[in-house]
């Protein structure tokens, strides 16, 4: 038994060692947009292939616990949540490149205009990622549920920035390439919060055993 | 003894009695032997045609407690039971006690066939019961054996000694003669614990079988075993039952600390 519980701090600790990595990567990638960084959006293709390295690690170790200790009750919910975070913190990891790689692509551009809510956007996605893996650490289900009342706020102001875009574009089409670019890192934030979002139910899941996926009334 | 709620928020159709109609009804039920109160408090519904499984540490009242829905323990000198446990509303305890073994069929542990041929034991209870006509017995016999799924495995020794079976297939003879006399609940105290897992499954895929015909209720020392047959799960502790939820609720979110600790194996 003693060498179970072992085994689940272990898969905790991989997780985490994941969630710092992603967490860095969110991060880098957004420096990289704001202060046109171009060592922080190599820095965070150089560290995509370890992300996918310990995705692969998480999932066979945690399939090899379902496998051989057949666990149950709490122990059975952290794991399902463990290879459901896990997939979540890779994708994360994807979006942070995507985001980096426009980054690269605007570096050279003269700015169309000044950065007002993208650094906004990404405060709140930040945030966000940051509270839905301290509520896995801590396992606080109130912080898990204050993500998933974030994630609105990211979606209207997500609208908004794409509608000024648009008009950017319609304005002069020589802004067209930046504005895609730019409405492309508002559509990766998005994704980057809808991640946290489903981290922060599969915490939910895990403290509380239940699924409040597709019911945001009992979310609160 | 006071409960620990583990914080669980369970789903409200995950409650035992979404759909399923009681078939036995424990109402505060006590049992002592001797001095010693084996069971305190029990109230419960075993649900009709539905596998419900008593798990628990040894020593918890399972056993016990699966005894008297049949009045077995009736047999330990010294015993005495309090409470009610009715079978379709009527209290058992009222009934003719050969009527409620015959409606009530219980399969013990270790494989007990009588020194008789695989035909004898199946056919002995029909006989006690007044079968006369010797077609009529061999169908019965055969069918029995059908719905235990060992037909094909003895259809030609049927005259052999029971004893030559393999333990497993002993175990489903014993099943083949409870059947036998149609019982509207099989009990089953932990019929898998001497088998090998190919038996083990034979077992488990028979009780999923005749749960369309029969209410079954069985005591397991293995959860896994628990978790893959039955749709009900009642954990016992210290004489007690702690929790009885469906299954799922059971070794996925227990609302009791108790539980949980002895599902994950933090017991103790």
């Amino acid at each position: 038994m003693r060498h179970f519980v072992e085994e689940l701090e272990q898969l905790k600790t991989k997780l985490l060692e994941m969630s710092s990595l992603v967490e860095a990567a969110i991060q880098r990638s957004i420096s990289a947009v704001i202060q046109k960084d171009r060592s922080a959006a190599e820095e965070v293709f150089h560290n995509e292939a370890r992300i996918n390295d310990i995705e692969i690690e998480i999932d066979e170790f945690a399939i090899n616990l379902l496998a051989l200790k057949q666990p149950m009750a709490a122990d059975l919910r952290l794991i399902v949540a463990a290879l459901k975070i896990n997939t979540d913190l890779e994708r994360m990891g994807d979006l942070s490149v995507s985001i980096a790689e426009r980054a690269m692509s605007l570096m050279e551009a003269p700015v169309i205009k000044p950065m007002i809510d993208i650094p906004h956007i990404a405060g709140l996605v930040e945030s966000m990622v940051r509270k839905s893996l301290d509520a896995f650490v801590q396992r606080d289900a109130d912080l898990a549920r204050s993500v998933l009342a974030s994630d609105d706020a990211v979606d209207s102001l997500r609208t908004a920035c794409y509608h000024e875009l648009v008009s950017f574009m319609e304005k002069d089409p020589q802004n067209i390439q930046q504005a895609l670019d730019l409405l492309a890192i508002t559509r990766n934030l998005e994704r980057l919060a809808d991640h946290s979002t489903n981290i922060a139910e599969d915490v939910l899941f895990l403290v509380k055993g239940i699924d409040v996926r597709h019911h945001a009334e009992a979310r609160t | 003894m006071g409960s620990i709620d583990t914080g669980m928020q369970v789903a409200p159709e995950a409650k035992p009695s979404a759909g399923a109609v009681s078939k036995l009804c424990a109402k505060d039920l006590n049992f002592h032997y001797g001095s010693f109160q084996a069971l305190r408090g029990i109230s419960m519904e075993v649900y009709d045609k539905r596998v419900t499984a008593f798990i628990g540490p040894s020593g918890c009242g399972k056993s016990t407690f699966l005894r008297t829905l049949n009045r077995m323990n009736e047999t330990v000198r010294h015993s005495r039971v309090e409470g009610e446990i009715l079978l379709d509303g009527e209290n058992i305890f009222k009934l003719e006690v050969s009527q409620v073994r015959r409606r009530v069929g219980m399969v013990f542990q270790r494989s007990n066939p009588f020194p008789k041929s695989i035909f004898d034991n199946v056919a002995y209870g029909l006989r006690i019961n007044g079968y006369p006509n010797r077609a009529a017995l061999r169908d019965s016999v055969e069918q029995s054996l059908r719905r235990a799924a060992l037909w094909e495995e003895v259809k030609d020794k049927l005259h052999q000694s029971a004893y030559g079976l393999s333990g497993g297939q002993q175990q489903r003879l014993c099943i083949a003669r409870a059947l036998a006399v149609n019982p509207e609940v099989l009990l089953l105290d932990e019929p898998c614990s001497a088998l090998d897992p190919i038996a083990t499954a034979k077992i488990e895929d028979l009780i999923f079988q005749l749960k369309d015909s029969c209410t079954i209720v069985i005591v397991t020392h293995n959860m896994q075993q628990a978790a893959r047959v039955a749709d009900y799960t009642g954990f016992f502790l210290l004489g007690r039952l702690i929790e009885f939820d469906s299954t799922t609720v059971i070794f996925k979110t227990p609302a009791k600390k108790e539980t949980e600790d002895y599902v994950t194996g933090r017991f103790g």
